[in-house]
């Protein structure tokens, strides 16, 4: 069946540790299959490191042929950030949540930011913690039910959902590139990750993508239901585009397509 | 490139400065580093002293960052190192516990200040407990403890090489008072004292295609079962109780017929150390211990030591941070221990031996009990 029916897989994806951890329906697999075709596709492997959170992004210390380290909560942006500066010639890669970057690990965010710190951060919102069982994050969505929220999230009392891109594009200069992509949208998401890869590759600047994810297990929906989630309810929230293109990555042919479905 | 010191050089520096040239010495190629009082003076050196020698620095957001970033630079394959102190060092456990279980060389100075919270700034041994037990781990980790800044530059360049060697997290702790006071000194090349760097190697970032030309560096602090975190962690507690013997270093003096033996560490020793040549010179059977390393402690000889005396003198900084390290070390002996506890104030000569002026002379009259309590 593999080749035919199925895509294959990215070449930088290790075959050993496949099929992968997530629960199914899972928006990580749909991110970081897009990752690896983004590390393929820019010929990574040899120098690219990958750095995981705590979250279930940990689930991926081994889902890489890549160099990986799993850091702790928070943590992934200055380990990341630390490699960098010491190893200037790598590509870093920092993967995390959206409680692990914004929430406990915000402050490495903002400021690895405001430095243009020369690392990738990618940032999986599923509106939720998912390794926890489903608390509230700073994206959950105004009434939206989680374990900490069993009425719905009262923007009164919690506020409403982080816009961590709309934060970083403010908070840094234009060699950064931001950008928000969809699991709902593959080959944009590539593109996307593409294009943050070469901001780093080009030693320009800190680039950063959050990823619209999905997670059925804790939002406790079927596949339609989830779906709409990702496709129709989030981007009411969370606008999906390019929010900061260095002029030097523009028109180079990788704008917004979406040739896939998943 | 030239080297920041060539041969040996007689200095009169302050703590803070002689951590900066001996780190340049050791061969560190990286600090990371958050302000805090008062270690800050290591940053300012660093800071000037490093590009001239191609040496690189970042200040951080905070110490989670500065511990995390060191980390990177480690794995990097680089001697990276941080400083810190008191709440600093706080957070600075967070990542120490992933260097522990990841069993990466960092090497951190701390400058202890009073505590807890903010507290003070300059006489302290108050962050022992954090700086050998810390974390949310075992303590594997090498902790020196520095009494004079001729240590301070001694032992920061062998750290770089323990770390290196043994793959252990690996602290300096001197405090306010050392970071401060000025001394003479010797600084040197340490090649010249036939010290050669133990070569840093990379962890992530290795040379070749991993999946291709070599296996992937995986590297993970999260576990599934129990069973896999508990054959993880006895694997860390063998190859740290291994090189227990190859790393332990402790003082000693006049312990040879001694009834009383005092014991401290760090800069309170060397008031420890007058006061008993004092009381020696004035016909007193003292002795006198310092562990230089109090993890691991030194804790074949401190028992050998121990079962030769009445009574031990615990004289330190802090309200029985290092007395409650002595006390497991000897557990199970019957010798009597007596503290002399001062946390946040410097302890002089003359508090040490008036202490233990008292406890002979009271120990004469009561010698009967003491004698009860040491068969
Ligand atoms: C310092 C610390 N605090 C709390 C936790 C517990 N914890 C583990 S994962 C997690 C939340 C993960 O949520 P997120 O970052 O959104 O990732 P997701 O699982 O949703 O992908 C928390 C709070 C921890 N591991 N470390
Ligand atoms: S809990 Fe949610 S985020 Fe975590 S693996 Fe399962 S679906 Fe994915
Ligand atoms: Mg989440």
């Amino acid at each position: 069946m593999q080749g035919i029916l199925q895509p294959p897989m990215p070449k930088s994806w290790r075959k050993e540790t496949k099929p992968h951890k997530f629960c199914p329906g899972c928006g990580h697999g749909i991110a970081l299959k897009a990752l690896g075709q983004a590390i393929d596709e820019l010929g990574l492997q040899g120098i690219a490191v990958f750095g995981c959170d705590i979250g279930c992004s940990l689930l991926a210390w081994d889902f890489f042929d890549l160099d990986t380290v799993q850091t702790h909560h928070g943590r992934t942006i200055p380990v990341m950030v630390g490699l960098k500066r010491a190893r200037p010639e790598l590509i870093c890669i920092a993967y995390m949540g959206d409680g692990g970057g914004y929430a406990i690990g915000a402050q490495h965010l903002v400021n690895a930011a405001t430095r243009n710190e020369k690392i990738t951060a990618i940032l999986i919102n599923n509106t939720q913690y998912g390794m926890t069982g489903g608390q509230m994050a700073p994206t959950t969505l105004p009434g939206q039910k989680t374990e900490t929220t069993p009425y719905g999230r009262d923007p009164e009392l919690t506020g409403y959902p982080t816009q961590g891109p709309e934060m970083v594009a403010a908070i840094t200069d234009e060699r950064a590139y931001v950008a928000r992509g969809t699991v709902a949208r593959p080959g944009q998401l590539r593109e996307f990750f593409k294009r943050a890869l070469q901001n780093q590759i080009d030693g320009r600047g800190f680039s950063f993508v959050e990823v619209i994810s999905a997670c059925p297990t804790n939002w406790r929906t079927n596949a339609k239901e989830t779906w709409e989630w990702v496709e129709k309810l989030m981007p009411t929230y969370f606008r999906v585009g390019e929010l900061k293109v260095p002029e030097a990555l523009r028109g180079k042919g990788v704008e917004a397509k979406d040739e896939e479905t998943p | 490139m030239e080297k920041p010191i060539e041969g040996e050089k007689k200095v009169f520096m302050t703590g803070n400065e002689v951590v900066a040239w001996a780190a340049l010495a050791a061969g560190a190629e990286i600090m990371y580093g958050y302000p805090i009082t008062p270690q800050n003076e290591i940053m300012h050196y660093w800071t000037r002293l490093a590009p001239k020698y191609g040496r690189m620095f970042l200040q951080t957001e905070d110490e989670l960052s500065a511990g995390f970033t060191t980390i990177g630079g480690v794995m990097g394959g680089r001697r990276a190192f941080t400083a810190t102190a008191g709440p600093g060092n706080v957070l600075m456990q967070e990542p120490m516990a992933m260097a522990e279980m990841m069993r990466l060389p960092v090497v951190v100075i701390i400058m202890q200040r009073g505590g807890p919270s903010t507290g003070t700034v300059i006489y302290s041994q108050q962050e022992v407990t954090l700086t050998t037990l810390g974390g949310n781990g075992e303590g594997f980790r090498i902790v020196y403890s520095t009494a004079s800044n001729q240590e301070l530059f001694d032992y920061v360049i062998k750290a770089f090489n323990t770390a290196w060697k043994y793959r252990f997290p690996t602290f300096v702790l001197g405090d306010g008072y050392q970071a401060k006071m000025r001394e003479p000194l010797v600084i040197y090349d340490p090649e010249v004292r036939g010290i050669s760097p133990v070569p840093a190697e990379p962890f992530l970032g290795k040379p070749g295609v991993p999946g291709v030309d070599r296996p992937p560096g995986h590297y993970r602090n999260t576990y599934n079962t129990e069973e896999e975190l508990y054959e993880v962690i006895m694997g860390l507690a063998r190859a740290y109780e291994a090189i227990i013997p190859e790393v332990v270093e402790f003082e000693e003096e006049a312990v040879e017929g001694a009834q009383l033996l005092v014991m401290s560490h760090g800069v309170v020793s060397r008031a420890a150390k007058s006061a008993v040549r004092a009381l020696r010179r004035d016909g007193y059977p003292v002795g006198y211990f310092r562990p230089i390393t109090l993890r691991p402690l030194p804790v074949e000889v401190m028992r050998r030591r121990a079962k030769e005396v009445r009574q031990i003198l615990v004289a330190e900084s802090a309200y029985g941070q290092f007395a409650r390290l002595v006390k497991e070390a000897l557990y199970g002996l019957q010798v009597e221990i007596v503290p002399l506890f001062r946390p946040g104030l410097g302890i002089n000569p003359e508090d040490i031996y008036s202490r233990v002026q008292e406890l002979i002379k009271g120990g004469e009259k009561g010698a009967g009990h003491i004698a009860a309590t040491h068969a």
